[in-house]
C-alpha cells in the first residue's frame, strides 16, 4: 500500500496524459461521426436504389466485423500490404488510422438510429408541412429534425457511452491512450517496473467520465421533455 | 366564374384505380361536403387537390387558371407545385401539429417561412413577424382558444388541437379550405364544439370542401353534398334533397346506415 501511495503522483501523470489522447479520440469520433451519420442515413434510405443498396451493404459489413479488425485492417493495410504507409508515422499517424476507423465505424451504427428515428416521424408531420407550402428542407429542419432528436437522444446516449469505452480498442495499434499509459508500467515506465494496478487503475477514468456523459445527456432528454 | 373547378380527376394506385373521373365545381363562399363510405375516394379526391398525390388525370383551375393539368408534364415541378398548395389549404384527421410548438407558433411558422421569400424581408423582419402573429393571436381568439396560444399541443384536447389546425390552414389565407373527416377521432362532445367552428367559417363565407361522416352537419352547412362511391360520383345536388330524399339506390343503401343518427 505504501508503495502504491508512492507511485501514484507518477502514474496520475502518466494516465491524465493517456486519457487525454483517449479525449481526443472520443470527440474526433463524435464531431466526425454525428454528421457522417446522417449523410450515411440518408444514403440507407435513397430512393436511388443503387446508392441504398450500396449503403446499407457497407453499413452491414462495418457493424457485423469487429471494430478491432478494422482497426488493424485500416491501419496496416496501407503500408503492409499496397506498400504506402498513407498515416504518416508515429502517434499522429496512428490517431489520424484510429480516427478514420472510429469515425467510420461509429458513423454506421449512428446511421441507423438515425434512420429509426426519422422514419419513426409520422408522415403527417410531413404532410402537414408541405400542405403549409414549406419546402422540404424547411420541413426537415424546422418540423422534422427536433421529433427525430428526441427520439434518438435515448439510443444515442447508449452509443455514446459504448464508445467512450470503445477508444481503448484502440491500444492494439499502441495509440497511446490511458489504456497504453496503464499497460506501460508492467513493463516498466518511469522507473516503476511489474506493477498492475495502474492498468486496473485506469477504470476509474472510464466511471468518472462516463458519469459525466451520462448526466449531461439526461440533462439534454429532459430538455427535450417539453413536447412528446 | 366557379373559384375551383375540378375536371375528370383520375388516380390509381398500382392497378387499383381510386378516382375515376371526379368533375365538380365550386362557387366562391360555397361548401360543397363530400359523403361515402371509407373506400370511396373521398380522402384521395383532397389529397388531389392538395398535391399530396399527383392524379394520373384530370385537370384543376382555380379562378380560372388551370393550375394543374396531368397532360403538361411542366405541371409537376415541385416549385410549382408548392405554389399551387397555397390556393388550397388541409385539415387532417389527425390534426397534425407540430408537436414541438406552441399552438401560436404552429399557427405562424409556415407565414414565417414564407414571408422569407418577400423582397424586402430583411428590412421589415420585425414588421412582419408582428403582424403575422397578430394575425394567428386574432385567428385563435376566433377559434375559442385566446388562452391557449401558448399551450404545446399535448396539453390540448382533441376538439382544441383540431381548433389550432383550422387556424393554422386560414393563417395563409388559402382560396378553398379541405377538411378530411375533421371529426373523426374525437368524441362526440369535441366534435361539436369543431363542427361549431366551421359553421361559423361557413357563415363568414369561407370556400370549403368538406369530406365527412357527420349527415346532419353536412346536410345544414352544405352549399351542395356530393355522393362517392367506388371513386366516381354518384349524386350530387342539394344537400336536403341528397340526403334526405336520394335517387339513387346506392346513395340511399349507404345514408341507410346512419338513419336516426341524424
Amino acid at each position: 500500500m505504501d508503495q502504491i501511495l508512492q507511485q501514484m503522483p507518477i502514474v496520475l501523470k502518466a494516465l491524465n496524459v493517456g486519457f487525454l489522447q483517449t479525449l481526443n479520440l472520443f470527440f474526433v469520433t463524435g464531431l466526425g461521426a454525428i454528421p457522417l451519420g446522417l449523410v450515411i442515413a440518408f444514403g440507407s434510405m435513397s430512393r436511388f436504389k443503387p446508392l441504398s443498396i450500396l449503403t446499407r451493404l457497407v453499413v452491414w459489413v462495418v457493424r457485423g466485423t469487429p471494430l478491432m479488425i478494422q482497426l488493424l485492417i485500416i491501419f496496416y493495410f496501407p503500408g503492409m500490404v499496397l506498400g504506402s504507409n498513407i498515416w504518416g508515422k508515429g502517434e499522429a499517424g496512428r490517431f489520424l488510422a484510429s480516427a478514420i476507423a472510429f469515425i467510420f465505424n461509429y458513423a454506421c451504427y449512428f446511421s441507423e438510429i438515425y434512420r429509426g428515428g426519422i422514419q419513426s416521424v409520422p408522415r403527417g408531420q410531413q404532410e402537414a408541412g408541405l400542405v403549409l407550402g414549406m419546402t422540404k428542407s424547411q420541413i426537415f429542419f424546422k418540423v422534422t429534425l427536433l421529433q427525430v432528436i428526441k427520439r434518438i437522444v435515448p439510443p444515442m446516449s447508449n452509443e455514446v457511452i459504448t464508445l467512450v469505452k470503445d477508444t481503448a480498442l484502440a491500444r492494439i495499434i499502441a495509440l497511446q491512450e490511458i489504456i497504453w499509459a496503464g499497460q506501460s508500467f508492467l513493463k516498466g515506465s518511469h522507473g516503476i517496473a511489474g506493477a498492475i494496478w495502474p492498468l486496473f487503475f485506469t477504470a476509474v477514468y472510464y466511471l468518472i467520465f462516463n458519469g459525466i456523459v451520462t448526466v449531461l445527456l439526461g440533462k439534454l432528454e429532459k430538455r427535450l421533455d417539453y413536447f412528446r | 366564374m366557379p373559384i375551383l373547378e375540378v375536371k375528370d380527376i383520375r388516380k390509381s394506385f398500382g392497378s387499383t384505380e381510386v378516382l375515376k373521373g371526379i368533375s365538380f365545381s365550386l362557387e366562391k363562399g360555397q361548401v360543397v361536403s363530400v359523403i361515402g363510405s371509407s373506400g370511396s375516394g373521398k380522402t384521395t379526391l383532397l389529397r388531389c387537390l392538395n398535391f399530396l398525390e399527383t392524379p394520373d388525370g384530370g385537370s384543376i383551375a382555380v379562378n380560372g387558371e388551370t393550375i394543374f393539368d396531368a397532360a403538361d408534364p411542366a405541371a409537376r415541378r415541385e416549385a410549382d407545385i408548392r405554389r399551387n398548395r397555397l390556393h388550397f389549404g388541409l385539415v387532417f384527421q389527425s390534426f397534425n401539429l407540430f408537436p414541438q410548438y406552441t399552438a401560436l407558433e404552429n399557427v405562424t411558422l409556415a407565414r414565417k417561412m414564407l414571408a422569407k421569400e418577400e423582397a424586402d424581408y430583411r428590412d421589415r423582419k420585425k414588421e412582419l413577424f408582428a403582424a403575422i402573429e397578430d394575425d394567428a393571436r386574432r385567428l385563435l381568439a376566433r377559434m375559442g382558444l385566446a388562452d391557449r396560444m401558448d399551450n404545446y399541443p399535448h396539453q390540448l384536447s382533441g376538439g382544441q388541437q383540431q381548433r389550432v389546425a383550422i387556424a393554422r390552414a386560414l393563417a395563409l389565407r388559402p382560396d378553398i379550405l379541405c377538411f378530411d373527416e375533421p371529426t373523426s377521432a374525437l368524441d362526440p362532445e369535441l366534435t361539436q364544439e369543431v363542427l361549431r367552428v366551421i359553421r361559423q367559417l361557413a357563415d363568414d363565407e369561407t370556400t370549403m370542401v368538406i369530406v365527412t361522416h357527420e349527415m346532419a352537419f353536412a346536410r345544414d352547412v352544405s352549399s351542395r353534398v356530393i355522393f362517392m362511391d367506388g371513386g366516381v360520383v354518384v349524386e350530387e345536388g342539394d344537400p336536403h334533397q341528397v340526403i334526405d330524399a336520394p335517387t339513387q339506390e346506392r346513395t340511399r343503401r349507404f345514408l341507410e346506415g346512419y338513419s336516426g343518427k341524424y
